[in-house]
Order: structure tokens, then sequence, then C-alpha cells
């Protein structure tokens, strides 16, 4: 999530570092690692005990600082040494924060994970962070350790939310990495606006009012003629893309899903009648909304959201006076999350055993990650017990207990139809698409281009 | 020189009156064009004093109260800002110097003497200056890792030795502006044909060196592209690579306001040395005994 | 003066001082471009975390590129907005050239403007860019000016304009750029004897002839260099409608340039088709600087 603010706010700057960390690799020999990687995940599993830890160094990639300070205030044992290393133990921890603009992060741990087998032992990655977007492109190969093989059991995971599983679940069906955030997200409404439209502000009657795409369009009508915006075509996006019927790739092929055409559809009508608008996400005309001379009606958000985007510091904001609202909205999606994977290879495999159990299992420490550090934690007894009490009010919602809204949408994330190829279809589509919005092309010339953009990603895909 | 003396001087057709209404359009077209100029740093101020939720409202014209506090968060924050500060500057100095002072002389081996495949040299360099960076960079990368200058800084300053426009640039300078009698003159009193260069060409290059090391220096301390992908330790990295990090940063700790103030602090050294340099060119050097 | 033996045993001069510039360019320039033409034959990219190839296939790539036929609109955009930024870049440093070194003008100040004017260059064009598309956004500064003084009912999408965005882009390069192509012509006119220009007041010249006979001929040398080099830049410009863009050259890539282009096959390290991509650019680079050269140079009286 917070890439994403980061690379669409920065707008990809001075590019191309498209290439960074491909200095490290050797191009025609790196098909050879998947044998041996097999070979010794079969080995691995054969064991039931994992073998001793051997590594004095633990080595983890990531493209922010986030995991690293939650690490640093909820993992036992862990000693900041500076800005890029730690300890834990006798372990040195060491830190390779690449930023994620421009693909810059993927492209560093590409580099990293296809040069594991031939690295030192003190250089090998043990621990990575993904991105849900993305996940796949790594969790799908031999580079990613199934948990099961770290000796982590289903039953250490069972108070998970099943969507949070789906995204590191590989095409064998086995689990290889786990979150401590679910960030199911939801319609985050405008007080004002929703009782001069709707005549209510309450989260069931809004609920009522934008309960599925058709009332949502209705609604839309409404709030254009009260001199609103509805949200831009860009926030309801995700909303449509997590409720797709099938693959965005089947056997090489780019598919478009139908629920992905509505959003077209729909999109372009709200445009065309002025109730949404086309602006890219982080930018300035979309966060005038956050201020009631913006007239924006809603955001689509998960929780992370109203701590971090609605400017709650700032006394003209709607946030300051606890003018938002929060409602399931139209279709239940999520929104963000980070996600620790195990690298095949590690000479730590305890220790990258325990991070994972602590960090993403363990109910005391999700619950002080959720009061300290305000995610929305993966844990449903924690978030159960969130929504039953006082602490879960939330002051720029009006004082509402968003939890439990969130822990239902939560459960009915459906995740199965993710591809590794998630990311670079819904970013190009999006682009493509706003050409139609605005009325410099036809659909099916948004629509080319499309296809054309992602051929040029992703050349071993067909798009016709 | 006063008004009269300059009348008589700019002859007939050139009225008091008409040189006055041109110098009223010039004065006019240089402060609009100054304030188009200006307008950017006063911009780049404003935004290092407001916060990152004041920012994500929009353009304001007045400053806000935040500059210490995001200067502070920015000091106190992960990124060593001074080293970078200080690795940008030393990479900035010696890219500038080794460009324009090999530059020099290249383009003096080519302008001073005559030899076969001086010609064929020529052109071959103007065909290198061709070659857009993006395009060669994967092959370089593969070579300085082969070379073992991967993560090094001398990967960015030494290529900067054979730098074909700034070459180029000495090339043209020297035909404008070098005659070879001056160098035939030293010669016959008996100066070495490396001194000349260091002690006569170069003297009298001043202007075109301080042009083509502004321009190196700026380019080097601005450029990201190389150097994100050679630099991997935090304490190797320029600023420019640092203001990318600090854009993405996560949601919890992202603040346009620190980045702001990461540019502002950034641009400060660049135009200091700018400054500098630039009294070089625009001062108005005499070229002494150089005659067109 | 001219003694032939003298002046063949300096020349070997010629090729000492030849050494640093050839040496340090055949490692680090000429290994990496041979190595990007030889990976234009070849099949070379990745998918996710898989090597595909490299397989040789010929000329395979060239074909793909010339049958998807869009290099010559990518050129073209590329030209349309190099010209744009190009030919108000020039005449303004023309201008202000002309004006600094025009001795009847007698401009105060000088120094001030001769030094503001390079400054926009020491702005990252990351930076630059950002400030623009805060100014020129929906509700930004720009359109609610236009809007006040009645220009507009509502606010303008500069972005999604064809035209629009084509001009901010060359807007920013001329700000960006003027200021350098002044200090160069300025650079150059400083090398101009000045008793030239008192002997042509003196003949009672006025500034406009001084400015044609003399100043534009011995300029010639740097002018030539400043169409060459802002071609090349041209034909290479990438930063700032990127940043701009968002990398996509919208509206319907209506403002890509080549090397945005190019830069779209890095995403997957496509080695292949981005070497024949750039031998295509190598090549047209190359036939129109040849062009630009031949044309400024055919009149020259050496």
């Amino acid at each position: 999530m917070k890439k994403r603010i980061v690379s669409l706010l920065v707008l990809a700057t001075m590019t191309a570092t498209m290439f960074a960390g491909c200095g490290g690799s050797d191009s025609a020999n790196t098909e050879a690692p998947a044998d041996t990687a097999a070979t010794e995940t079969e080995a691995t599993e054969a064991a039931a005990e994992l073998p001793a830890d051997t590594g004095k160094v633990l080595n983890i990639q990531c493209w922010n600082d986030e995991f690293q300070s939650r690490l640093k205030s909820h993992y036992p044992g862990y000693e900041e040494v500076d800005a890029t290393h730690g300890k834990i133990g006798d372990v040195e921890v060491v830190w390779t924060i690449t930023p994620s603009t421009d693909n810059a992060y993927q492209n560093n741990l590409d580099e990293a994970l296809l040069a594991q087998e031939s690295a030192a032992a003190d250089d090998k990655v043990d621990l990575f962070l993904v991105e849900a977007d993305y996940a796949l492109k790594y969790v799908d190969t031999d580079y990613a350790m199934a948990l099961a093989d770290l000796g982590i059991t289903d039953a250490d995971l069972a108070d998970q939310y099943t969507y949070t599983q789906s995204i590191v679940t590989d095409s064998n069906g086995k689990l290889k990495g786990s979150s401590w955030q679910a960030c199911s997200a939801g319609f985050i409404y405008n007080r004002e606006a929703a009782k001069e439209v709707l005549g209510t502000d309450d989260p069931d009657e809004v609920q009522a009012a934008v309960a599925d795409w058709d009332k949502y369009n209705e609604t839309a009508a409404k709030v254009a003629e009260a001199g609103y915006t509805m949200c831009s075509v860009n926030d309801t996006f995700r909303v449509y893309s997590n409720n797709v019927s099938g693959k965005w790739v089947q056997d090489g092929k780019v598919v478009m899903d139908k629920n992905i055409e509505k959003w077209i559809d729909d999109s372009k009508a709200l445009v065309d009648a002025k109730a949404e608008d086309t602006d890219d996400l982080w930018g300035d005309d979309w966060a005038k909304g956050k201020n009631p001379e913006g007239k924006v009606f809603c955001y689509f958000g998960p929780a992370w959201f109203f701590n971090f985007c609605l400017n709650a510091d700032d006394p003209a904001s709607i946030a300051s006076q606890g003018g938002w609202g929060y409602c399931v909205g139209p279709q239940s999606y999520y929104w963000g999350g980070t996600w620790i994977c195990a690298a095949t290879g590690t000479d730590n495999a305890n220790l990258v055993k325990d991070i994972i159990l602590k960090m993403t299992t363990d109910k005391a420490i999700l619950k002080d990650i959720a009061t300290q550090d305000q995610d929305c934690v993966n844990s449903k007894s924690v978030l159960a017990e969130l929504a039953s009490t006082d602490d879960g009010n939330i002051a720029l919602l009006g004082g509402q207990n968003p939890y439990k809204q969130l822990a239902d949408g939560a459960e009915k994330v459906d995740l199965s139809n993710i591809s590794a190829y998630d990311q670079g279809c819904n970013e190009e589509l999006q682009k493509a698409a706003k050409n139609y919005f605005q009325g410099n092309a036809t659909k099916e010339e948004a629509l080319d281009m499309f296809k054309k953009a992602i051929v040029e990603k992703y050349p071993e895909l067909t798009a016709e | 020189m006063d008004m009269a003396a300059n009348t008589t001087i700019a002859g007939k057709q050139d009225t008091g009156a008409s040189v006055h209404a041109r110098r009223v359009v010039s004065y006019v077209v240089l402060i609009i064009i100054s304030f188009l100029c200006l307008f950017w740093f006063y911009v780049l101020f404003i935004n290092a004093t407001r916060s990152n939720s004041e920012l994500s409202l929009g353009f304001t014209a007045v400053p806000s109260t935040h500059f210490v506090e995001n200067w502070t968060n920015l000091k106190n924050g992960t990124l060593p800002i001074l080293n970078g500060l200080i690795n940008s500057l030393v990479i900035a100095f010696l890219t500038a110097g080794l460009a324009t002072y090999f530059s020099a002389m290249t383009a003096y081996a080519i302008h001073a003497y005559d030899f076969k495949g001086k010609k064929f040299m020529f052109t071959f360099i103007l065909m290198i200056m061709m070659i857009p960076t993006q395009v060669t960079v994967l092959g370089f990368l593969q070579l300085i890792d082969k070379m073992g200058l991967d993560n090094n800084p001398a990967a960015l300053i030494v290529p900067a030795i054979a730098s074909p426009a700034v070459f180029f640039y000495m090339k043209q300078y020297m035909d404008s502006t070098l005659p070879l009698s001056l160098v035939e003159a030293a010669r016959i009193d008996g100066s070495g044909e490396f001194r000349t260069f260091n002690q006569i060409v170069v003297p009298l290059m001043k202007p075109a060196i301080a042009v083509q090391a502004i321009f190196s220096f700026v380019n080097s301390w601005n450029n990201y592209f190389t150097p994100a992908l050679v630099l991997h330790d935090d304490t190797k990295k320029t600023l420019p690579i640092l203001i990318a990090q600090l854009r993405s940063a996560d949601w919890l700790k992202f603040d346009m306001g620190q980045v702001y103030m990461m540019i502002a602090f950034s641009i400060f050294p660049v135009i200091i040395v700018y400054l500098i340099l630039s009294k070089h060119i625009v001062g108005g050097v005499t070229l002494g005994g150089v005659k067109g | 003066m001219n003694k032939k033996s003298k002046v063949v045993s300096y020349n070997k001069w010629g090729y000492i001082f030849l050494i640093p510039f050839t040496v340090i360019f055949l490692i680090f320039q000429l290994v990496p471009l041979a190595t990007t033409i030889y990976n234009s034959f070849f099949e070379n990219y990745r998918s996710g975390l898989t090597q595909i190839g490299p397989n040789f296939v010929g000329l395979q790539n060239y074909g793909t590129i010339i049958a998807n036929g869009d290099l010559p609109t990518y050129f073209i955009n590329t030209m349309i907005m190099w010209l744009m930024g190009f030919i108000p870049q020039i005449l303004l440093s023309l201008l202000l050239g002309a004006w600094f070194t025009d001795p009847s003008l007698r401009l105060k100040c000088q120094t001030f403007f001769k030094t503001v004017i390079y400054l926009p260059n020491l702005i990252m064009a990351s930076a630059f860019a950002m400030l623009f598309f805060t100014l020129f956004s929906d509700s930004g500064p720009i359109n609610s000016m236009l809007m006040q003084i009645g220009v507009f009912k509502e606010a303008y999408q500069f972005m999604s304009h064809v035209w629009t965005v084509r001009t901010l882009v060359a807007t920013m390069n001329c700000l960006m750029w003027f200021g350098n192509t002044t200090i160069l012509l300025m650079a150059g006119m400083l090398g101009i004897d000045p008793s030239l220009f008192e002997a042509a007041q003196v003949d009672g010249a006025t500034s406009t002839q001084i400015f044609y006979k003399i100043t534009l001929p011995l300029l010639r040398p740097i002018l030539i260099f400043v169409m060459i080099t802002s071609l090349i830049g041209g034909l290479q410009m990438f930063d700032v409608p990127q940043i701009l863009t968002n990398g996509t050259g919208d509206p319907m890539r209506s403002s890509m340039t080549l090397i945005m282009y190019l830069n779209k096959h890095l995403f997957s390290k496509n080695y292949g088709l981005a070497g024949a991509l750039s031998v295509f650019l190598f090549v047209i680079t190359g036939i129109l600087s040849l062009i630009v050269f031949k044309f400024t140079n055919s009149d020259k009286v050496k």
C-alpha cells in the first residue's frame, strides 16, 4: 500500500531504475536453481526437524522500514544497531531496503534470489517481503519456502483470515507466506454529504444505499445532482478487480473479466454524468475531498486509510471534525498489506520460523501491533475483541467502531482468482481506460492500448 | 562612456530614443524571464515549510510554519543525508574535473595536430555522442560487475574522462577562439607540448572549461539513473537516490514536507558551486591576446 | 613558419593526447555498445523470475518493431515536442545573447540576469515536474486563476489534452535548457574580439547589422554544437514527459517519446527488443545529426 502511495505520488521520476541490480546477473544461466531448489524442498519436507541454524547473518529484503520498526518494537530480543543493521542474539540482522519506485525493489530482489544459490552463506537472503499485487511472482516459484517446510502448521495459522493466505498460496496449494495485517477495505463516506443526499448518516442505512453496484450508481446520480462528486473511478477499481470471476491471465492469454468490463462501463457512465472523476490516487485533485470544500462524497479504503490518508491533524479537514463514516460498500475487497516469505536456502530456518510465528500469529504481539501501530491485524480473535470494546472507536469516524465491518469484510474477501500478472494488468488497464473516460479514445481503442502495453510488459503473453 | 558619446558611436540610424525603447523592452522581457526562473525556487522553499497534510491540499503562495520541524525530522530520520551530501560533492567535483580537463586535451589533440585518422576520430566521437545512456547501461552494468567496480563510486567518475559532448564543445570553442599561431609562438619559445597545453591552452579555455564544469557538475549532481544502479550501500548513495528513498517511505512515515526539505537541501550546494563558477562566464573574461 | 619535418614530429602528440579518451571510451562505452547490438539478435527477456533465452533469432526483433509500426509515431511525437521547446529556446537564447553583448544597450544588472537564467537547470527534472503537476492540476492555482478571470467555466484538465500535455513538456524543457544554451552562446560571444564590434560601430553599423554580420557568423561553431546536442538531447527526451505523464505518454501515447518506448521494454529486461530498438534510435540520430551538420557546414569558409 505504502509503495503504491509513493510510486503514484512520485510519478515514476528518473525512471530507468528498471535496471536496478541487473549488474549482478549473468543472464545466460538462470534456469538452473529450480531443480536443486526442488530437491532441497523435498529434503526438508522429509526431515521433521529443521537443521540447526548456522547462519551468522539474517538478510532481510524489503522496500521500506515498516517491518523493521514492527520487529524492533514487538519482536523479543531484537536490538537495533543502526538504520540498516540489528541484532537478534548472536545473529546480525542486515536490512536491504530498496525503494519500490520504478520497480526497483522487485528488480533488486529478482537478482538477489537468482543469485541465491551461488551466494556466500552470509549473503543469502533469509526473509523477503512482498505485496499482494505481485506476491505470486515470487510465491509460485521455488525461491520461496513453504511454511509447512519450516514446521509451521495449519493450527498455528488458524486465526488468520483466509484471503491473506490465498494471496501467498502457490499453484500446488502450498502456503508460502504470512502477514500480520488484514486490510479489508470499504466505503468511507462524508457524513455531512450523506445527510444532505440520503437524509441519514447511519452506517447501516448508508450501506443499504450502496449495497450493490446498481444501488451505488443510483446513489451516485443523486450525489451528482447535489453538487458532489462520488469519488474517482480509480477509487472503485480495486473493488471491482477484487471480485473477478477468473484470472487475468489464462493459458498465457490476457482475459478481460466481466467485472472489469463492468467497471469500465459503469465508470464511463458516471464520468459522463459528472458523478465520478478520473483523478489519479494520491494526487492533489484526488486529495481535495479530505476537506469539506472538496465536495467529495466518499473514498474507498481500509483501516490504515483512516489514520494516514484523511489528514486528521489538519483542523480544516473533515476528519478533524469526526465527519467520516464507514460501511462495507458494494462489494468486499482488501487493499494493502505486507507478506513475509522465507527464502529457500536460508541458513537460519529456526529463526525465520520464529519470526514468522511471533510476528503474524502471536495474539499478544498482534494485539500490541493493533493498538500501538494501528494496523488492522490478521487475527480474527483480536479484531473481534476490538469490535466489542470501545478500544475500537475511532474519533475521525465520529466515534464509530468500524471493526465489526472490517472483520466481516475480511471474512468475505475472496482472492482465489489472483495471478502473478495482476499488478501489471491492473495498472495498465487503469491507465488505458482513463483515455476512454476522458474522451480521448473509444472503448476499443483504449482496450487495444491496454493490450499493447501488456505485451510490452510481459512479452510472453498474448492479448488478442 | 556617457550617453552622448554612446549615441555618436552607435551611429546615425540608432537614435537615442530607439535605444531607449529597446532598452525598456529588454528590461521587461528580462524581468519576466527572471521571474519564471526564480519562481520555482520560491515554490520549493514554500513547500519545504509545509507539513504533509498541508501539501496534499495543493499549492499556496504563503509559507507555513513547519520549516524547522521538517528539517529536524529529516535530520533525525534514518537516511544518512550528510553522507549523501559528501558523496554527491566528491563524485560531482571529480566528474566535472576529469570531464573538462580530458575533453580539452582530446579536443586540443584534434584541433592542434595533423595526424592520420584525425578526421575519423572526430566523426567517431560525434557518433558516440548519439548513443542514449539508457541503451548501453545494461552492458555497462555487466561490465563494471566483471571489473569489480559494482557499488564503487569510481564506476561513475572514471568514465567521465570520455565525455563526447564536452569534447565536442571544447573543439567548437577552439575552432572559434584558439588560433594555432599562439601554439606556434609557444613552441618557438621552447615550451614542451604538454606544458603548452597546461599553461597556455587551458588558461585560454577558461570560459569554456567553466561552462562545461558547471554543466558536468550539475548533471552529475542531479543524476539518478546510473548511480541508482551502481551504488547499493546507504553510506555510498548520492542525494538523488536518498530523495527517491525518502519518497518511497511507507505511509506511516511518508512525508512530502521532508521530501521538499530534502530537495531544497540538495539544491543549496549546487547553487553555491554555480555562483562561484559562473563568475568566470558572466563576469566577462577577456581573452587577452586571442584574436578572432 | 611551416616546417614540414617539425610539424610531423609534433603531431605524434596528437596521438598521445588522445590516449586517455580512447582507452576510457573503449572500455566503458564501446564494450557496452557492442553488447547492446549483440543482444538485438537474440530473444532474451525475463518472465517473472524465469529467464527466457538468450536464443538466437536473427533479425526477428527488428521485424517485430517494424511490423507493429509504432516507431514512426513515437519519432514524430518526439520531434514535435522537441521543436516546440527548441525553437523558442534558441530564439530566446540568441535574443538574450545579443542583448547582453550589445554595447549600445548597456543593460544594468547584467550579472544578475545572466546568473538567474541558468538556475532552473539546477532543479532536478523530477522535482520540477512535481511542481508543474501541482500548478496545473484541476484544482491547482493556474486553473483557479483562469477560472477567476473567466477564461474557463470549469477546471481545464491540462493532462488529458494532447496539445496541452505537449506544450507543458515543451515549456518545461525550454525553461530548463534555455539558460544552458544562452550561457553556451555567451561564452562563445565572449571569445569574439571586442575590437570587431567597436570597429563596426565606428563604421556606423546598427546593432542588428552587427548581430547578423559579426556575431552570428563567428558563433557558427558554437551554434552547430547547440543544434546538434539539442537534437540529440531532444531525441533522447525522456524524464520530463515520463514524469509528467506517469510513464504512459497519455493521452493515447501522443506524448510518448522514443526513449519512453524503449523504457517500456526494459521492464521485462527485454534485452533483445530493447537492443534492436536502440540500433534504430542510433541510426535515426546519426542521420539527423549528419543532416544538421552538413546543412550548417555547407557554406562554411575555413
